[in-house]
């Protein structure tokens, strides 16, 4: 599904990323893990397309589709999903409104009609208690006021709106206690299927007990330094990353 | 002298005689002595503080028709749409600056909803107590309008008297041979503990570039409400220049909103005198405007008494090269103690061309206030708009999305539900977005 072939990308001159490859494929969770400041978000940010960074190097195939070439609605037409760690506040535009607005361009996007009034409704009730989220909630505006623990289940909330084919979170477990750590892993646990992949970038190995990697990557000074099983994760709990900054000095 | 005041010279001495009021003695001596000023001191220039940003000379320099007729080809389906449709409203409407009866609904029930002409004959000892009382002499477009200004919304509230439904006023202008200076004039008086919502709106819906010069002056009493909503969507070859004036006594809560988005040059000089303690000033607007249009703000909230609250919160989105002026002058006198004062003014630049002046200008003479005040000129958020893009809205769509947002946080204050859902829409419009305003 996803191919990453020796990634380097910059913002002003400081090179962030120095060379990654990783693939993805469908029906896979991947978790990449790392200290701060190794590229995590980065990465995030260049798959989905922020125009902040420039890619100096390599290429990005995303379903046989060079996506370096797209804008990010683009990449969000074709399946990419990013679910942002600190999420934008929108006063005046309701959650219900902006969800409408990113489904139906997105279906224009991809040349399809716009979705059913009716459907679009059931599909927000269905999946907003999915995420056991009161009915308010729709009707607020977006990200306004909401609690930490809010914003994020709102991410998840639009990602299972948008169905994409690879969703890409990013810290979503940052400033969640437990019961909404639950409710969110739970949410992206529902949503996968054989079709769709999940990348999951976290310091922590917390979020990877209720979201379980088939693999898991240590990035660290822009390069993908280690891969391995779930088992990866675990050590990295145990030891913490100097062993890693060590093996790499 | 520019040719412009020499004909209002001239016109006045035809006018003087057959203005309405010209029985009352009071009122000839008012339009006497405002013209006398108007004499001495002509229009203002860009060397005059008041008006460094924004140039009148364009407008000023056409000829204009200054005594003007009534117009009665015009039928409800042309002014449908510049009324509040699904509510049921007072309607206050005038052509040319004459009364159309035949298109208003007034009353003299529980209140006076009239026109300042009826209200002359009727009450001359409240036209005598109120009429010049709020809008200072001395400044020329408020002495012009005393001089020539025949006709206008008159509305009395009575002691605890809550109007049952909002007024609305339109003044409207058409073609009468050629540009047409049209000069009405508001008199609100709302008396202790009554209530009012008011729905203003200057529309030209003629073809010749008219010019309004309007005045109105609001009384709040004792623990009197009024919300007063000025809708300035106007077509691109009019202009205006707004003096809206309100005095307040104890325990008043007044509300000014000006949405902005037509005319050609538009000045808006709102003032607010806070004469009580206990009153509360609310001053809130939304300007988006594109290539060829001017709308220039000038508030002044003067703080008399001690205990008074006011806010003031105006919004700017500027396209083309379109040009937008605040000024917000806010006075607390040495007695105004415990004033609590906030201002803000924020603004983006959606073009390269576009332009905004800003100004706060705060004088304070107390020593135990609050005020504050703020200014931001700036282009949208790029985080935002990557949030935005990154779920699939276009760029297009997604500045859309963040503009409207960022306007429509000054709209808190609209008490007609119908009015905000309109104004919405409106702005939606602008900014070429389909939001759907049910939820």
């Amino acid at each position: 599904m996803l191919k990453i072939k020796d990634l380097k990308a910059q913002v002003e001159d400081n090179q962030i990323l120095k060379g990654i490859n990783l693939e993805i494929n469908a029906g896979e969770v991947h978790a990449i893990m790392g200290p701060n400041g190794s590229g995590k978000s980065t990465l995030s940010s260049v798959i989905a397309g922020r125009e902040d960074y420039e890619v100096t190097q390599g290429a990005i195939d995303f379903d046989g589709e060079d996506l370096l070439d797209l804008d990010p609605e683009e990449r969000a037409h074709k399946g990419i999903f990013l679910s942002f760690q600190y999420p934008v506040e929108i006063p005046g535009v309701t959650v219900s409104n902006f969800i409408k607005t990113a489904i139906n361009e997105s279906r224009k996007g991809r040349g399809e009609e716009p979705m059913e009034a009716r459907e679009m409704l059931a599909k927000m009730r269905e999946k907003s208690a999915l995420l056991e989220m009161d009915k308010s909630y729709l009707s607020r505006s977006l990200n306004e006021g909401f609690s930490g623990g809010e914003k994020k289940r709102n991410e998840i909330f639009q990602m299972a709106m948008l169905e994409p084919k690879l969703a890409i979170l990013d810290e979503t477990d940052s400033g969640l206690d437990i019961d909404a750590l639950r409710i969110v892993a739970n949410g992206v646990n529902k949503l996968r299927s054989k079709d769709n992949a999940v990348v999951v970038i976290t310091h922590y190995q917390r979020l990877l007990d209720y979201i379980k990697p088939d693999y898991v990557h240590v990035l660290y000074q822009g390069k993908i330094v280690k891969s391995g099983g779930p088992e990866l994760a675990h050590e990295l709990e145990e030891r913490g990353y100097d062993w890693i900054k060590a093996e790499n000095a | 002298m520019t040719d412009l005041a020499q004909d209002l010279l001239s016109s006045f001495l035809v006018a003087e005689s057959q203005l309405n009021g010209s029985r009352n003695l009071g009122v000839v001596s008012l339009r006497k002595k405002a013209m006398d000023r108007f004499e001495q001191q002509g229009f203002p220039t860009t060397r005059d503080e008041e008006w460094k940003y924004t140039n009148l000379k364009p407008v000023l320099k056409q000829d204009y028709r200054i005594l003007l007729k009534g117009d009665d080809a015009v039928s409800f389906a042309d002014i449908k749409k510049y009324l509040l449709s699904d509510l049921d409203t007072y309607k206050l409407v005038f052509i040319n600056g004459k009364y159309s009866s035949w298109l208003s609904e007034s009353t003299h029930q529980s209140f006076d909803i009239c026109t300042f002409a009826a209200a002359l004959n009727k009450y001359p000892e409240v036209i005598g107590d109120y009429l010049g009382k709020a809008a200072p002499e001395g400044t020329t477009f408020v002495d012009l309008n005393t001089a020539f200004a025949d006709d206008g919304a008159f509305v009395r509230i009575k002691r605890n008297q809550t109007v049952d439904k909002p007024i609305e006023i339109l003044y409207l202008t058409t073609d009468e041979n050629g540009p047409a200076f049209a000069q009405n004039r508001n008199l609100i008086i709302v008396e202790q503990n009554a209530e009012v919502q008011i729905v203003e709106r200057h529309q030209n819906i003629g073809t010749q570039p008219n010019f309004t010069n309007f005045v109105s002056e609001v009384f709040a009493a004792v623990d009197a409400r009024v919300s007063y909503y000025k809708v300035q969507n106007d077509a691109l070859h009019a202009s205006l220049v707004d003096n809206t004036h309100v005095v307040q006594e104890r325990g008043s809560n007044v509300h000014v909103g000006t949405y902005s988005f037509g005319g050609k040059l538009v000045r808006n000089n709102l003032h607010f005198y806070a004469d009580g303690e206990h009153t509360e000033s609310h001053m809130d607007g939304v300007t988006i405007i594109d290539d060829g249009q001017t709308v220039d703000h000038h508030t002044l909230v003067d703080h008399r008494e001690p205990n008074c609250y006011s806010r003031e919160l105006y919004k700017g989105i500027y396209l083309g090269n379109s040009h937008g002026v605040f000024n917000g002058k806010v006075m607390v006198r040495q007695k105004a103690q415990k004033t609590n004062a906030f201002q803000q003014n924020d603004n983006i630049l959606l073009s390269e061309r576009a332009k905004v002046d800003t100004k706060p200008q705060l004088e304070i003479f107390a020593d135990d206030v609050k005020c504050s005040h703020g200014c931001t000129i700036g282009q949208l958020d790029k985080n935002a708009l990557f949030y935005l893009r990154s779920r699939g809205i276009p760029k297009k769509e997604a500045e859309g999305l963040m503009t409207y947002a960022f306007a429509s946080d000054a709209l808190e204050y609209v008490k007609i539900p119908q009015l905000e859902k309109r104004l919405n829409r409106v702005i939606a419009d602008k900014l070429g977005i389909n939001l759907e305003f049910a939820l």
